[in-house]
């Protein structure tokens, strides 16, 4: 049965091809049904490779061979085992709920652009798909490009807008500083093992030493490509710009499936991490670094994509923690659940910058609840799940995650817990900002708002159900659980965990921490909904808030530091080196041969005496020579 | 199978078609009766390289090698082989002149007859340069394509195409008599006095005077490549040339510098090459980062394609003189990949120069809204000039670096950045140029994109997009050429 | 008389000649000058000519030594002559066209 997944990606290609090549002559409707159907389908088959998976037939499957020289053979093949299967769920289940939501949301469009729309997202769930197919890096690579080139086609969808251009352009550019450690990583592994094969590399990695060089280098230059990819500091700062999309964009790619490549390409090689616990440690750092750090950002803004888009980089940041401290499962549990809350809370913004004609400024809300009822409640349960309330989901993954960060570095433990405060805190002023106290925007806004149509409203309650439920696959054993997805992942991460000797936490100890962090978030969301659902901060921030509102500078430093002087540069090697030096040694030589070809035409002054004197000196000269010389 | 059961071989009919429907064309000075035959004849010559595809057979031997007795008295005879490399650069070739012509067809040249007719005789001279097996030959070709190019390049082009060409002509010309000097050099110490490459391998120069010949081939490839800093003649010469002779210059004639290089220059000297590997991969490597950074402050497209070009070739000859398997394989594949895709860019510049009347980015904006068919076949074109996955340059420039990989870890991250600079500059060229809103200029846009030019970008992008997903089409080919090549140099 | 004299006198004949040309401007001068720097040549080919048959007849009675030179000296009497005739017709087409012989009215030919 497993030999039917190439059909996966394949729905999608079709899917693309047809709303890209016949985008003139379809009817809206067709190619909402074309380019959800397609999705639809693959999801059927990943539900039933799902089952497959765990009854146990997992494999690879070979397609044709891609590269065959000498002795580098990469085929280009799919691999179905534990790990693909949970995630083709999720890019095929969340994908076709934000397909169907995008149906409603893009009515605006002309029909050919709605069908350009619905041919990229195809195309995206395509390469995404590669990516977690992949049975080898440079087919996870191709996928993991072809999600970047999407990325950046999406994000400029309105391509009038230079800002929006400028936005996908830093996306693209981003992502690229990511691949070039990600292809000096495969380089340095088709060296240092000769295959790209995940399985034959990862068995003979097992058999090399602690911390070798190779391995740190091979995984740091592996986690520069997820930074990039996946928002972490320092390459972050394209994914609050990458807002500019379309809001179901944001949803799918910009929070849900894509950047979580980076943390699938690491879960997948957890073998190669687990052996380089320098790489861990660095891993831990950055991640539990972009946590809080995105999170500082997310207090102050007042764009409600843009809270989202750094609350996205701030959860991402908790599942590098989750990774850099060897909690794979967690991670893994974490890209679950954060994808279902976060798409909700993208769609559910969808819905209200819907309903506001295109406002994304909080602060001329307010009131939103009695308008938008369906989208008020669905978005609460996201904001309740991502704060980490029990028995949410987000609670289980976040804690999960924490817990393994206490056992292996308590500081570790007391950061993330501030972050998940701070993460509490900024979700509920954006939710007691935008749907409690009263309607602050125009009466024109007020009369026009109404609740969004049934295809935007039944994929937020399918997900609203999901963020609920999500968490209760990981109940861990401490609350009288089995913890299903680690059972069922474990095949994947066996050899890391033979590796790994954490040391185990008692029951009391994890109680206290669950306690600590569920107490505290509770806390946090009584303060904020009350503080804000009354008056919420209008005013322009000042000092430290000024530095939080923006985004402490970074994109400024940025582009002092590194954008400006390398362009600087580039004028002057155009202007000085290339013009003068170069070009301009080659016009010399030319010149030269021009000017000495002048002066020596002056010989020929006509004067037949001059002649006939030049000859007979040249004739004695040679004579002298002739004579004395020779 | 018996030689002399053979009509004509494959080489030959490659060389001589063209030859001869190029000197005909000179005689139809009517209309457009020369731009058809010269649309016709490189439509039959690409039928012909199909055709030779179906006779790769080692049994079939006796029509792709010929070797006749052509100046017995020096040791010359003309001999032409048609292996592997051979053949995919002979598909590029013929593939190249109906693909320019076909983009072009709505232009009128002046004096069309002797504009085609000097095209087709370039075509000659390249198909002759890609399957001589004799110096001379060799040599006699490398100038029949470049001859009628000094006269393209002057007679048809833009205002300040008088100085471009000489300059073109100065480096060339300088170029070609340096190899000239090489090439009677390493003649001189043949065993057999004979300027076959086969006794070009056997020549025991002593290593003071190989050093010194090696560097007289290089400087000749070199030139024509172009590899930095020999460069400057290139962005002048493709700014100014009218478009067909540009994509054929950059398209094909490149190229022949590359070819070269594995097939001359690398195996005749190879103690010399492993002497000054580390100055030869320096200069490519610092040359391509060089020109992505110039590429990203120009204004002009063709300027801007012209220096991509220089980056790709610097990866190209840095990949060579690493001589690893997988890099040289790279070379292959993106000798044949990079012609194809830069000649899309340069017939998507061209219609933008046609019909809006300007190259300046500056002055460009918004052709997404007036021509998106335009837009998708660029941007396509443009994602494989930066070697996205799945378009057909990703492959070869894996390899490349793959193989540059192996000779140095720095070396090949220095090489590398220049894929986050291809990005910033064709997506600053594609955002500038297509993106944003259309102005007084680019508003007219509707239409812009007509018949035959759709049939040339159509059959690019398919080529694209076919040997992205499927490389083994082409690295099967070169498979063999590649062995030899390595064998070569494992054999010393 | 040793070659010397011989060798003296040519040479003397042929700088006179030199001094002539480069100093005169009269084309009929300049002419008389090149005509005595030529036979200075030929003077000097007949001497080595005869000195060469003399030291070689004294070994062999029958040696034909020396005697190509004195070929040449004809030679160059013919072409003498011919640039003479050409050289006269030149200047008398000169002459025709610019009521002068003097040589620097030739420098107009750099125009």
């Amino acid at each position: 049965m497993s030999k039917l997944v190439y059909l996966v990606p394949l729905f999608p290609l079709v899917g693309f091809l047809i709303n890209g090549l016949a985008r003139k002559s379809l009817s809206k409707s067709l190619t909402a049904i074309i380019g959800s159907g397609v999705i639809l389908a693959s999801f059927i088959v990943s539900v039933i490779l799902f089952f497959n998976v765990k009854s146990g037939h997992t494999g690879v499957l070979k397609l044709f061979d891609f590269i065959s020289i000498g002795s580098l053979e990469i085929p280009f093949a799919f691999q179905v085992d534990q790990l693909s299967s949970i995630f083709l769920l999720i890019i095929t289940g969340v994908g076709f709920l934000i397909h169907v939501y995008s149906t409603a949301y893009m009515h605006e469009e002309t029909s050919a652009h709605y069908a350009r729309y619905f041919s990229y997202l195809n195309l995206f769930v395509f390469s995404m798909l590669l990516l977690v197919l992949g049975a080898n890096y440079l087919i996870m690579f191709i996928g993991w490009e072809g999600v970047g080139l999407c990325s950046y086609l999406l994000i400029g969808y309105w391509f009038k807008n230079t800002d929006f251009n400028n936005a996908a352009k830093k996306a693209f550019i981003m992502n690229r500083i990511g691949d070039f450690g990600f292809l000096l990583a495969v380089f340095w592994m088709l060296q240092q093992f000769g295959t790209l094969n995940f399985g034959e590399i990862f068995g003979k990695a097992a058999g090399m030493k602690m911390n070798d060089m190779a391995l740190v280098g091979i995984t740091l230059l592996l986690f520069l490509g997820a930074a990039g990819k996946s928002a972490q500091i320092p390459l972050y700062t394209w994914l609050p710009d990458a807002m500019a999309g379309p809001t179901p964009v944001s949803a799918l790619i910009h929070a849900a499936t894509m950047v979580t490549a980076g943390i699938y390409m690491i879960a997948r090689s957890n073998i190669l991490y687990t052996l380089a616990p320098t790489t861990q440690g660095v891993v831990a750092v950055v991640g539990l670094a972009t946590a809080i750090f995105a999170a500082t950002i997310a207090l102050k803004q007042n764009d409600i994509k843009k809270v989202l888009a750094y609350s996205t980089v701030s959860q991402l940041g908790y599942m590098f923690l989750g990774l850099g401290v060897g909690a794979y499962t967690g991670a893994v549990f974490h890209v679950m659940t954060h994808a279902f809350f976060k798409a909700l809370l993208f769609l559910g913004a969808g819905s209200v910058i819907h309903a506001m004609h295109h406002e994304q400024d909080i602060r001329k809300m307010g009131g939103l609840k009695k308008y938008l009822p369906t989208t008020h409640w669905t978005f609460l349960v996201a904001c309740i799940a991502i704060a980490g309330i029990p028995p949410l989901s987000g609670f289980f993954s976040k804690d999960e995650i924490l817990a393994a960060a206490f056992s292996v570095n308590k500081i570790y433990w007391i950061i993330g817990v501030l972050g998940a405060v701070m993460t509490a805190f900024y979700m509920f002023r954006l939710y007691a900002t935008t749907f409690l106290g009263k309607f602050r925007g125009t009466p024109d806004q007020e009369h026009h708002l109404h609740e969004s149509p049934k295809a935007m409203t039944w994929p937020l309650i399918v997900l609203a159900i999901l963020s609920v439920v999500a968490g209760f696959a990981g109940i861990p054993t401490v609350l009288g659980g089995t913890h299903q997805l680690a059972n069922f992942l474990s095949p994947v991460f066996a050899g890391s965990v033979a590796l790994q000797h954490a040391p185990h936490l008692d029951h009391s100890t994890e109680y206290l921490l669950m306690g600590i962090s569920a107490g505290v978030a509770a806390l946090t969301i009584l303060y904020a909904v009350s503080r804000f659902s009354k008056k919420p901060d209008m005013q322009d921030a000042a000092g430290l808030g000024k530095v939080l509102e923006n985004k402490w500078y970074v994109d400024e430093l940025y582009d002092a530091v590194v954008v400006k002087p390398l362009r600087r540069i580039s004028v002057l090697l155009n202007n000085v080196v290339e013009k003068l030096g170069i070009d301009g040694m080659v016009n010399g030589v030319g010149k030269l041969v021009n000017y000495s070809g002048r002066q020596l035409r002056l010989l020929q002054n006509g004067q037949v005496g001059a002649y006939i004197l030049m000859m007979v000196v040249a004739a004695l000269v040679l004579f002298i020579i002739q004579l004395f010389v020779l | 199978m018996n030689p002399n059961d053979v009509l004509i071989t494959f080489p030959e009919l490659l060389i001589w078609f063209p030859l001869l429907s190029g000197l005909a064309a000179f005689f139809l000075a009517k209309g457009d009766s020369a731009k058809r035959w010269a649309v016709i004849s490189s439509l039959i010559t690409v039928a012909i390289v199909a055709a030779s595809f179906f006779f790769t057979d080692k049994n079939y031997f006796h029509f792709n090698n010929v070797s006749y007795v052509w100046m017995p008295s020096i040791g010359s005879s003309f001999a032409l082989m048609y292996d592997g490399m051979g053949r995919m650069l002979c598909l590029l070739t013929a593939l190249a002149f109906p693909l320019a012509f076909l983009a072009t067809y709505n232009t009128n040249y002046l004096k069309s007859n002797n504009f085609y007719g000097l095209m087709l005789l370039s075509q000659a001279g390249l198909m002759g340069v890609f399957c001589a097996m004799d110096a001379l030959v060799f040599y006699f070709f490398w100038e029949l394509a470049i001859i009628p190019i000094y006269f393209l390049a002057s007679q048809w082009g833009g205002e300040k195409r008088i100085q471009a060409t000489f300059k073109f002509f100065v480096y060339t010309f300088a170029a070609s008599l340096l190899l000239m000097v090489g090439i009677i050099y390493v003649y001189l110490h043949t065993p057999d006095s004979s300027f076959a490459l086969s006794s070009f391998l056997k020549a025991k120069l002593p290593p003071g005077q190989e050093k010194l010949v090696f560097w007289l081939f290089l400087a000749a490839f070199a030139v024509k490549m172009p590899l930095f800093p020999f460069h400057t003649w290139q962005p002048d010469t493709y700014e100014q040339s009218a478009a067909p002779v540009t994509m054929i210059l950059s398209g094909v004639m490149v190229k022949m510098g590359v070819f070269a290089l594995i097939r001359w220059l690398i195996p005749v000297f190879p103690y010399a090459t492993g002497l000054f590997t580390n100055v030869v991969i320096g200069l490519s490597v610092a040359g391509m980062v060089y020109a992505s950074c110039i590429a990203w402050v120009q204004d002009d497209l063709k300027r801007l394609v012209a220096y991509s070009s220089i980056v790709h070739v610097g990866l190209m000859c840095a990949a060579i003189f690493a001589r690893h398997q997988s890099g040289i394989e790279g070379v292959m594949l993106q000798m044949f990949n990079h012609g194809i895709n830069i000649i899309g860019l340069w017939i998507v510049v061209e219609l933008i120069e046609k019909h809006f009347g300007t190259r300046k980015i500056s002055e460009l904006g918004g052709i997404a809204s007036s021509s998106p068919v335009l837009t998708v076949f660029l941007v396509i074109i443009a994602l494989a000039n930066i070697a996205l996955p799945l378009t057909n340059a990703f492959v070869g420039e894996f390899l490349m670096f793959n193989g540059l990989f192996q000779y140095g870890i720095w070396t090949t991250a220095i090489a590398l950045t220049t894929i986050i600079l291809s990005a910033v500059y064709t997506l600053n060229m594609v955002q500038k140029v297509f993106y944003g809103s259309t102005n007084s200029l680019t508003a007219s846009g509707a239409g812009m994109v007509k018949g035959s030019a759709v049939a040339a970008l159509t059959v690019v992008v398919i080529i694209i997009l076919l040997l992205g997903v499927y490389p083994k089409l082409l690295s099967d080919l070169t498979k063999d050429t590649v062995n030899v090549f390595m064998n070569r140099l494992m054999g010393l | 008389m040793t070659i010397n004299h011989y060798i003296f006198l040519s040479v003397a004949l042929f700088c006179i000649g030199i001094i002539g040309v480069l100093t005169r401007r009269n084309v009929i001068i300049i002419f008389m000058c090149v005509e005595l720097m030529l036979n200075a040549v030929n003077l000097l080919l007949v001497a080595f000519s005869k000195m060469h048959y003399l030291a070689a007849s004294t070994f062999d009675a029958a040696t034909k030594a020396g005697t190509d030179a004195q070929l040449f000296v004809f030679f160059i009497m013919v072409v003498a002559a011919a640039e003479v005739s050409v050289g006269l017709a030149i200047i008398v087409m000169m002459y025709r066209n610019t009521h002068s012989i003097d040589v620097n009215f030739l420098n107009r030919l750099k125009h």
